[in-house]
């Protein structure tokens, strides 16, 4: 087993207690940070940490914050995404289900290094549980006197509501997620300016994913030459939850080192693949990721090795396909998701995107032709001009996978149906 | 057409609020609660709340996965079409549902208790196939276990 700090209070079927979180030394970062630290100096600490934003992004966490000016209005915004819509992606959600919280005073340190006094968690309505589990233990916490006013006798206060979504993979997006609060059609805004500059009701906003919020008590309480420990790589910080699903025998949700290879996640956590079934290639941060070629299957996961790899780790969630999986067919499906869910807004995406799945349906069913190749090519490079990150998400599948699997692509052509056992193809 | 102690209650609660536009959802999610659907009566009455006009409330409304703009059955089953119930053939699963209950997609069944619906990966792939009823979600599914769960809402 190794080191666990997100899920150090993990119980199968149970969420840990204000109590057992307390007694785990729950809660003295908290105290630690307002008694202790100055707001610059968290944010400096979590900079060191190299706390890098889990969502997909891995934007550093500290330097976020201090693009929040020192004279920016007030009242300031902390969002905590939990939005979590990327397929393949569950963590958060089991991290709130196992120790809800680190991400409650994960909040409330981020608010107090830049003195944002309302928190708001952004939760999708499929994880409606998890709302009710974080509404519950919010109220828990304010009991307690870590939230309200002047929280454990400091100057500083702090109040978080809980936002249900109704469901759209666009308000995953940081600049959507700010319309879609303040009751507007959830359409990204192109920067700048920034949000947190100018985000909800045009005043400083911070959104971070449920993961990293969760990591900030930690450093806070063990330091930033702790966390950076905690990592295999050098270029990584902390733990990850990576989550891994697909064609594997115990799919599921587990906290490893940061850069832990990939070929020991599948292996020795998720127990490899079911018999008869080899590994073809993986996606290894959601949809939204590329197809890893065989030859990276030992890669260390982390975001800048998959980077300098030419991919990228985007929510560590991997998803594994199998040599008896067609990859035509999964990249069909996932198109088809991306086309749906996008907000219409820009023109790439609502026009480019639909033309793929277009073009992948011909192909998938028999209909390909080889001139379909090159068009596939030039529109997954085409929607990339994009106002947001959802269209350059939905080229990095198909355009890895005519990168690393033409010929799987070719056979369908020259046959003229799909050569795997077919399977379902309604969408 | 809201009952005028609902009405007060969700006034209350938008007011209580320092932006009552952060409750649009919320507000709608009460009123699916109560009467199954976002019909154009309750459209109005929500641009009322809101003092917004009816389209910037249908504009939200008509974006969502999750707010019905028609009618739908007491059950309302969203089934995972996610790439991973992919691989999980979440196809057997519509399948025995659209035979079971001779329903296809967006169709409500005759005695008004169930209308199917697709939805995107909801977050449950290690639990997959999965689909969610009214909000709750039922994982590792089997022709078997979806009887169990159908036979088992009231």
């Amino acid at each position: 087993m190794t080191m666990q700090v997100l899920f150090k209070n993990r119980h199968p079927e149970r969420i840990a207690t204000l109590e057992e979180y307390c007694k785990s030394g729950g809660y003295e970062a908290l105290e630690k940070a307002l008694k202790k630290y100055s707001g610059s100096e968290i944010r400096s600490i979590a900079l060191d940490a190299l706390l890098l934003g889990r969502g997909g992004a891995g934007f550093p966490a500290g330097k976020k914050w201090m693009t929040v000016a020192d004279n920016a209005p007030f009242p300031r915004f902390i969002v905590c995404n939990a939005d979590e819509m990327e397929p393949g992606t569950f963590k958060d959600r089991v991290l709130i289900h196992a120790d809800p919280h680190q991400i409650i005073e994960g909040m409330i340190i981020a608010g107090y290094s830049v003195f944002a006094e309302r928190g708001i968690i952004f939760i999708r309505s499929s994880y409606e549980n998890a709302a009710r589990i974080l509404e519950r233990e919010v109220s828990n916490a304010r009991q307690a006197g870590f939230l309200g006013k002047n929280i454990l006798g400091s100057s500083f206060s702090m109040e978080i509501t809980i936002h249900r979504s109704a469901g759209r993979y666009i308000c995953g997006e940081n600049t959507a997620q700010i319309n879609a609060i303040q009751g507007k059609r959830a359409n990204p805004i192109q920067p700048p300016p920034y949000a947190t500059e100018k985000g909800l009701w045009n005043l400083p906003t911070v959104t971070h994913n449920v993961e990293t919020l969760a990591c900030v008590p930690h450093i806070i309480r063990n330091g930033h030459d702790w966390f950076k420990s905690l990592s295999r790589t050098s270029t990584g910080a902390g733990t990850k939850l990576y989550c891994v699903s697909g064609r594997v025998k115990n799919p599921g949700c587990f906290e490893l080192p940061m850069g832990t290879r990939l070929s020991e996640i599948i292996e020795d956590h998720a127990g490899g693949l079911p018999p008869g079934y080899q590994y073809k290639t993986c996606l290894p941060g959601g949809a939204s990721t590329r197809f890893l070629p065989k030859d990276l299957y030992d890669i260390e996961m982390d975001f800048e090795s998959l980077k300098r790899a030419g991919h990228r780790l985007g929510t560590g969630s991997v998803i594994v396909f199998d040599q008896k999986t067609c990859l035509v067919g999964a990249t069909l499906n996932m198109i088809d998701f991306f086309a749906r869910e996008s907000c219409g807004w820009c023109t790439p995406c609502r026009e480019g995107i639909p033309f793929i799945r277009d073009i992948l349906f011909r192909i998938e069913n028999g209909e390909g032709k080889e001139e379909h190749i090159s068009w596939l090519q030039r529109m997954s490079k085409f929607i990339s001009n994009s106002y947001c990150a959802l269209a350059p998400g939905a080229a990095a599948p198909v355009e890895s996978l005519l990168t690393y699997f033409e010929d799987e692509v070719r056979e369908h052509i020259s046959q003229r149906k799909c050569p795997f056992i077919q399977k379902d193809m309604l969408s | 057409m809201i009952e005028e102690d609902f009405r007060h209650f969700l006034e209350n609660r938008i007011s209580a609020s320092d932006h009552p536009r952060e409750q649009i959802v919320d507000t709608i999610f009460s009123l699916q609660d109560r009467y199954g659907y976002l019909s154009d009566e309750l459209l109005a009455e929500v641009s009322m709340l809101f003092e917004m006009s009816h389209l910037e409330i249908e504009e939200i409304a008509t974006f969502y996965e999750f707010i019905y703009r028609k009618p739908v059955g007491k059950y309302v089953i969203h089934v995972c079409d996610g790439v991973v119930c992919w691989m999980n053939e979440y196809g057997s699963v519509l399948d025995h549902i659209r035979r079971k209950l001779n329903i296809d997609y967006g169709q409500t069944s005759h005695d008004g208790r169930f209308t199917l619906l697709p939805t995107c990966c909801i977050g449950y792939c290690d639990r997959s196939p999965a689909m969610m009823i009214n909000r709750r979600v039922y994982g590792r599914l089997s022709p078997e276990k979806i009887d169990d769960i159908l036979k088992n809402l009231d």
